[in-house]
């Protein structure tokens, strides 16, 4: 074989290669679409969507419990692990010396890589019955006893604050440390304080980097799968509108799929893949919003 | 001291606490599950089968499962991963081609695992049951490919970039092909920093568990092949956890996930460390 044609054949398996990425997403989303949408076309979308009760054995399939319960969780983890992420990267780009860095850093990574089952395990022994003592003991008057098992939004949202932090932490380092030297330098030759060049001008600067962050925390938080079922407590039930809320054990999308596929019959499973389309729905705001702010960002920079 | 001082230091305090208390969540969660899974591990947890749904006995098959599919796993998915990435990097100018297949790349990396699960339920459970035997090491692994293409694209993405053009344009000199200078230059220059990124995915499979519980099918026993159904060590720490509430099980599995993902983390640190080197 000579080179000409060698050269030919390898370029067109490394487009095959590269195109494997394009058709997977189209594979991906075409059975997600394909198997869920039957349940909106024989039970109506709003139906589906905004439905309360969610009981498969009579047929009722509304998701409504599980989009709350998405929402919630991940708000609470969003709430918490956002402005810790951003503080710790503001550290690590800004403020910490290196020989800390070289600790903080490593725990970071390994925060990254340790599986969520993990963070499941540690959430369930653990955060579980410390919120289990305090719902029982000190507000244990004002909860009722389905509040009271410590498996909760507050548990999940915990556990994924912490499951958030390396993806908020490392883009929005990446961002502060983007921002151009100048800006530093003129803000400190101005007689600004450190602080105040980090908060008045890096900050300002590394805005769209650190939203993006943010953005990419809230969609692994919208992801996640075992670490949630694990601590959840997976009560399809609307919870509770009020700080008491908190204390509910809660379902999520992502819980829905993973608990119920296992024994499923056929409408039922489509069911758990039109939980699936919504899911798939949330993450594509994130990531048209993601896009919106790389745009604007690009714009002003 | 000035408000502007005192501003400052509260500040930094507030940052600094932070990274602290970073530190000390990781330190709490990896010391807990190793204090609860050390005193578990012995040859006999490792090599012994599960007795009673897993609640008893060893993680034998489950260490057996995850070798298998992390091996398939990246059999599979290393020349697309990589081959992407020279393409990307090497064969093609910016354009709509290479913009559609980076979006692609990028939603990839932001889809949840479960939908992973989901797909490759319907696609390789289900629909390819005659080739993939249904829940099985390779639906697993290709559900898992798909997975982890994103990382092991970008990556190596990144350390072809970082190598320097002057090779490239050397090699071409003295008139070699473009594949023969990937080949014998450009890539043994890039492979520690491509090592890295194959290492991480090793990680990530590793650490998968919702992806696997719709594919992998959660069997208890040895598989004598990849048309078999499995468990990875995850999916068994999940498994026995949830369903039958062996909780010292759980966590020796926990302390050998834990044990695995920093020897892998490590190891990943290590080359690129030597990568970077290389390189300046």
């Amino acid at each position: 074989m000579n080179h000409t044609s060698r050269e030919k054949i390898v370029k067109v398996f490394l487009f095959l290669a590269a195109f494997t990425a394009v058709l997977s997403v189209i594979l991906i989303a075409f059975f997600v679409f394909k198997e869920g949408m039957p349940i909106f076309i024989t039970y109506g979308i709003s139906e589906v969507i905004f439905g309360q009760n969610w009981n498969p054995t009579n047929q009722v399939y509304g998701i409504l419990p599980m989009i709350i319960g998405t929402i919630f969780v991940t708000i609470f983890a969003i709430f918490i692990g956002a402005p810790m992420g951003i503080s710790v990267a503001i550290f690590l780009a800004e403020i910490s010396p290196q020989q800390i860095s070289k600790i903080v850093r490593p725990a970071v990574e390994l925060l990254a890589g340790i599986p969520s089952v993990i963070y499941g395990l540690f959430g369930m022994v653990i955060i579980r019955s410390i919120l289990a003592d305090i719902s029982r003991g000190p507000l244990g008057e004002h909860l009722p006893a389905s509040y009271q098992t410590g498996y909760s939004i507050l548990g999940a949202g915990i556990i994924l604050a912490i499951m958030i932090l390396p993806t908020v932490i490392n883009i929005s380092e990446d961002a502060i440390r983007s921002v151009p030297k100048e800006y530093k330098e003129g803000a400190l030759a101005l007689g600004a304080s450190k602080w105040q060049t980090i908060y008045n001008v890096i900050l300002p600067a590394a805005k769209s980097g650190i939203a993006t962050s943010v953005i990419l925390g809230t969609g692994r938080a919208l992801g996640e799968t075992m670490a949630v079922i694990m601590i959840a407590g997976n009560t399809a039930l609307i919870p509770e509108i009020s700080w008491k809320g908190l204390f509910a054990p809660v379902r999520t999308l992502t819980g829905n799929i993973a608990l119920e596929m296992g024994y499923a019959g056929p409408e039922h499973q489509q069911a758990l893949f039109a939980t699936g389309i919504v899911l798939f729905l949330f993450i594509m705001v994130l990531n048209v919003l993601t896009t919106l702010i790389a745009k604007r960002g690009f714009n002003r920079g | 001291m000035t408000k502007v001082e005192k501003q400052q230091a509260v500040a930094y305090g507030v940052l600094s606490f932070a990274a602290m208390l970073t530190v000390l969540i990781l330190g709490l969660i990896v010391f807990y599950v190793l204090s609860k899974g050390l005193g578990m591990i012995s040859i006999e947890f490792l090599l012994d089968k599960p007795k009673k749904m897993g609640s008893e006995g060893g993680i034998f098959p489950a260490i057996i499962g995850t070798i298998y599919l992390v091996f398939i796993t990246m059999i599979v998915a290393t020349p697309i991963g990589v081959g992407a990435a020279i393409y990307l990097n090497e064969y093609t100018k910016e354009g709509p081609i290479t913009n559609t297949i980076r979006f692609a790349t990028e939603a990839l990396a932001g889809i949840p695992s479960i939908i992973f699960g989901l797909f490759g339920f319907a696609f390789f459970v289900i629909l390819l049951k005659p080739i993939t035997g249904g829940w099985s090491i390779i639906s697993g692994a290709l559900t898992g490919v798909t997975m982890i293409l994103p990382t092991i694209v970008r990556s190596s993405e990144e350390a072809l970039k970082a190598v320097p053009s002057i090779l490239r344009e050397g090699s071409l000199a003295l008139g070699t092909t473009r594949w023969q200078t990937i080949k014998r230059v450009i890539l043994p220059t890039a492979f520690p920093g491509i090592l890295t990124g194959l290492i991480l995915s090793i990680g990530r499979v590793i650490g998968e568990t919702a992806a696997f519980l719709l594919t992998l099918g959660g069997s208890l026993l040895i598989p004598s092949s990849i048309f078999d159904g499995s468990r990875t060590l995850s999916l068994h720490l999940y498994m026995v956890a949830m369903e039958t509430g062996a909780m010292d099980i759980a966590f020796g599995t926990g302390a050998v996930l834990i044990f695995l993902i920093i020897i892998i983390n490590a190891t990943s640190r290590f080359l690129l460390k030597k990568f970077i080197r290389k390189m300046s």
